[in-house]
């Protein structure tokens, strides 16, 4: 549902329009939008984002870990229009015990390694990647480092 | 960073007439052209790469991790640490993405010096490129040249923050310190000479038939792989997209400067190094603009809850005694939200993620690392050339390994 205050915002309201039950909620805050999207639609609001309303470029995949509140995870997205000379960033949120999410690598290609990283720190995988290996740590490493509960400091037992 | 084992070749059979068809060959992680610790595992066919296979991590240091622990204003060390040519840009970028949540203004003072130093900074790096570059490739003196400017400038460096390359001089709220006396003196200096020492490098270079040789046609893409796969700054302007966030998204009053975003159109190995000679030309515009444009006021913002008191001000009045122990013993808090900022960096695009959850650390630190960015597109770039050619094809590419593992 797109909140009062953004049906002028011309992205927001073309996700809107292009699939109102991909869209959960939105925001624009500090002169950034931010999309949230339902899990099973990611890549097809990519797609259209990418083919239809020029955001050519994928900036970066990350994630963010809310531990211990749930859904505890986010994918965030940013994408960034050359043509439009905007920006827009897509979240999606996963419960702990099933994070998994479709890859959008088949949309861009940049989004190879940043998926794998994020896998990789944080232990969200990503259904048809092509390549989900370990990027970053060795790929018997343990754990996911970058999530809440994962200590900072101490020694591995 | 992976574990793949290399398999063993295939015994030959003197009895049978099968030969084995393709070649693996393990480049690095400690190999001088990549600048750092990158593996690349290439498959070949004679010299014909058909394969090519990146691996990286042997760097990683956990940086982002290691923010949520610190408070805000000592996020800044680690932004140094990041890209050891360009700490500075990544202070900036870092900087402006809290500087975004807190809502501060920072006076011009700050920006201008900020835009100065940036710029100084991208000279840096792009000269520890061409130098290095052009090492791989077999042009050993230009190196000499190139480090020559380099000291003047980690000299500039250490006169405004005490070191040469770490310099966390960027803080959020403005300066870590008054502009030192004399800059002025010493960084004209500097500047009147630069553009007649790019023209030696060029004189080097840029018409030497072995340098054209090496370099023209090689290490091709084309502007629609690169923008789907991710590559950003020099590499993509190569290639023909007149985008430069300097330009497109000013940040820091870089509106209020006049110089060009150099383009070509060629998108190969050349190219890519005629647009960083021209964009050293056009920092030293830059540079020489805000030296004599610098307005005067004050370095930091006027907001005592982030910015350290001065240090007679802590000695005679209360208020500014406690907000230094408030800062220094628990940080500031910052307001809840994220923002995503992006710079122009040497390398590209640097963008910084930063969230809050109204405490004085930061929730969560994402850097959009050009080189990781930029070092996917290696496969698409050498596949299909030659073996002799990957030096020159992944020096273009100007990466750096920390930037990239972080």
């Amino acid at each position: 549902m797109l909140p009062e205050n953004l049906h002028e915002n011309k992205i927001a309201a073309a996700v809107e329009a292009f699939d109102s039950s991909a869209l959960v909620t939105a925001k624009f805050d500090r002169g950034e939008l931010t999309l949230e999207i339902a899990r099973d639609k990611i890549v097809s609001v990519c797609r259209f984002l990418k083919e239809q309303q020029q955001f050519v470029r994928l900036s970066t995949v990350t994630g963010v870990d809310w531990y211990p509140t749930e859904p505890r995870f986010e994918v965030v997205y940013h994408l960034h229009s050359t043509e439009r000379n905007d920006r827009v960033r897509l979240k999606c949120r996963l419960a702990g015990n099933d994070a998994e999410i479709d890859s959008v690598t088949g949309v861009w290609r940049s989004a190879n390694w940043f998926e794998r990283e994020t896998f990789d720190l944080f232990g969200v995988r990503f259904r048809n990647h092509p390549d989900l290996r370990r990027i970053m740590l060795p790929d018997d490493w343990e754990g996911h480092p970058l999530r809440k509960d994962y200590p900072v400091t101490g020694d591995r037992v | 960073m992976s574990d793949t084992v290399i398999p063993p070749p295939p015994v030959e059979d003197e009895n049978t007439s099968v030969k084995p068809r393709s070649l693996t060959l393990n480049m690095g992680p400690q190999h001088p052209s990549t600048h750092g610790v990158l593996r690349l595992l290439m498959e070949l066919d004679g010299e014909t790469i058909i394969k090519c296979q990146p691996d990286i991590g042997y760097l990683h240091t956990g940086i982002e991790k290691e923010f949520e622990v610190k408070t805000y204003q000592q996020g800044v060390t680690l932004t140094d640490r990041i890209d050891y040519l360009a700490p500075l840009s990544n202070n900036l970028c870092y900087c402006l993405a809290v500087e975004k949540l807190l809502g501060l203004d920072i006076p011009p003072l700050a920006q201008w010096t900020r835009v100065m130093l940036t710029e100084l900074t991208r000279l840096n790096s792009h000269l520890v490129w061409l130098g290095t570059h052009a090492i791989d490739i077999g042009a050993m003196s230009v190196f000499l040249y190139c480090f020559r400017e380099r000291e003047d400038i980690l000299r500039i460096f250490e006169m405004y923050s005490g070191q040469r390359m770490m310099t966390s001089y960027f803080r959020i709220g403005g300066l870590a310190l008054e502009p030192p006396r004399g800059w002025q003196q010493r960084v004209r200096t500097f500047i009147d000479a630069f553009p007649s020492k790019v023209d030696e490098y060029e004189n080097l270079l840029t018409n030497n038939r072995i340098w054209i040789g090496r370099t023209r046609g090689i290490g091709w893409m084309s502007m629609e792989d690169m923008l789907d796969l991710g590559v950003t700054g020099p590499m993509l302007r190569a290639a023909g997209l007149k985008w430069d966030a300097r330009k497109d998204q000013p940040y820091t009053s870089y509106e209020k400067f006049d110089f060009e975003v150099p383009t070509r159109t060629e998108g190969d190995v050349y190219a890519r190094y005629l647009v960083r000679i021209e964009e050293m030309r056009q920092s030293a515009r830059i540079v020489k603009q805000a030296l004599e444009g610098m307005p005067g006021g004050r370095w930091t913002a006027d907001a005592p809850h982030v910015v350290l008191p001065d240090r007679e001000k802590m000695k005679t009045q209360m208020e500014a005694l406690i907000y230094h122990f408030k800062i220094v013993t628990e940080g500031f808090r910052v307001p809840a939200g994220e923002v995503y900022q992006v710079i122009e960096s040497p390398r590209g695009e640097v963008g910084y993620y930063v969230v809050s959850d109204g405490t004085a650390h930061p929730y969560r630190v994402h850097i959009r690392a050009p080189s990781f960015a930029n070092l996917q597109a290696t496969p698409k770039m050498v596949e299909g050339t030659l073996i002799a050619d990957v030096i020159a094809s992944i020096g273009s590419m100007d990466f750096v390994l920390g930037d990239c593992d972080r």
